[in-house]
């Protein structure tokens, strides 16, 4: 059985990216986070700043989710365990945003 | 079980129905749940960011600075690079690198933290407090509740390192870097969630 365990930790250990990887990922991550703020000064793009900042977020969530987290190579179990947790997280943060739309919003500023 | 029995199974992992480490299972179930935690408190920030009361300090949105924040954005992407090249160390059998990225980590981590302490104290001194407004109360719930993981995580990241000096981390070096690196990595991605949706989402 420890034959078993010891070949899977070197399965595992070959199918994790090598350092070079993990820079040129991490050096992505610094320059989609420089054109996150980048955009946020630019007039021109005020109309379309959200979508686009949601985009580059989803993009290093998932860089870093699939790269440093190793979601990309481990075992799908760990992926839906993850997955299922945000999708939770966006559920909850939708039939929230759905109940204070049909009541009227949060509590009212007092004057 | 004779005492030979007793070590050799001491130093083997138990056989798992799904053929997963148990314990790292249970760190991604962990994360699953932290999403919910942090989902539930960034809605709140959302709903409530523009509620103050008159004369009871700023909405938050008016006091970032974000070229500061970005600077810590940064420190903390980078600090999840040093994490993975920790690991990559301890997998290759290199303890003493290992050991330099994994204090690497935590430096970041803890320039992170100072900063943050720093900008809450900016940011109460502008007026904007725990208890100002229902948006200075989510904002501090939110940013707060991320740094002291943050903190819990820098205080892992020590325990390994005095672990690795003391030779209490082995066997299963690697597996415990891994679940600690994992929890890192999850401090980074809710950050990058939070600077984009708390700080760059400007209010209509």
């Amino acid at each position: 059985m420890s034959q078993q365990v010891e070949a899977g930790e070197q399965e595992e250990l070959h199918s994790h990216p090598e350092p070079k990887q993990y820079i040129n990922i991490a050096i992505i991550l610094a320059l989609v986070t420089a054109g996150e703020v980048a955009i946020y000064y630019v007039p021109a793009l005020r109309a379309l700043l959200v979508p686009i900042l949601l985009v580059l977020a989803v993009v290093k969530f998932v860089l870093v989710a699939s790269w440093f987290m190793h979601l990309r190579f481990d075992s799908k179990i760990f992926r839906r365990f993850f997955v299922m947790g945000v999708l939770l997280a966006m559920t909850v943060f939708a039939v929230v945003l759905l109940y204070f739309f049909t009541h009227g919003g949060p509590a009212p500023v007092a004057t | 079980m004779s005492a030979q029995e007793a070590a050799l199974a001491a130093t083997q992992e138990h056989h798992t129905s799904t053929g997963l480490d148990n314990t790292k299972m249970a760190m991604w179930a962990f994360l699953g749940s932290e999403c919910l935690f942090f989902g539930s408190l960034i809605t709140t920030y959302l709903l409530y960011r523009s509620k103050v009361l008159p004369d009871s300090g700023p909405v938050p949105s008016e006091i970032y600075d974000i070229p500061y924040t970005s600077v810590s954005s940064f420190v903390l992407l980078m600090s999840s690079l040093t994490m993975v090249l920790a690991l990559s160390c301890v997998q290759r059998g290199d303890v003493r690198g290992m050991r330099i990225w994994l204090l690497a980590t935590a430096l970041l981590g803890v320039t992170f933290v100072g900063g943050q302490i720093f900008e809450f104290t900016d940011f109460v001194e502008e007026g904007l407090t725990l208890g100002s407004s229902p948006a200075g109360s989510a904002f501090f719930v939110l940013t707060g509740f991320h740094g002291a993981h943050v903190s819990v995580g820098i205080l892992m990241l020590l325990s390994l390192v005095g672990m690795s000096m003391s030779d209490k981390l082995q066997p299963g070096a690697a597996r415990k870097v891994e679940l600690i690196g994992l929890y890192w990595h999850f401090v980074d991605i809710v950050w990058v969630v939070i600077f984009t949706v708390v700080y760059l989402i400007p209010l209509e």
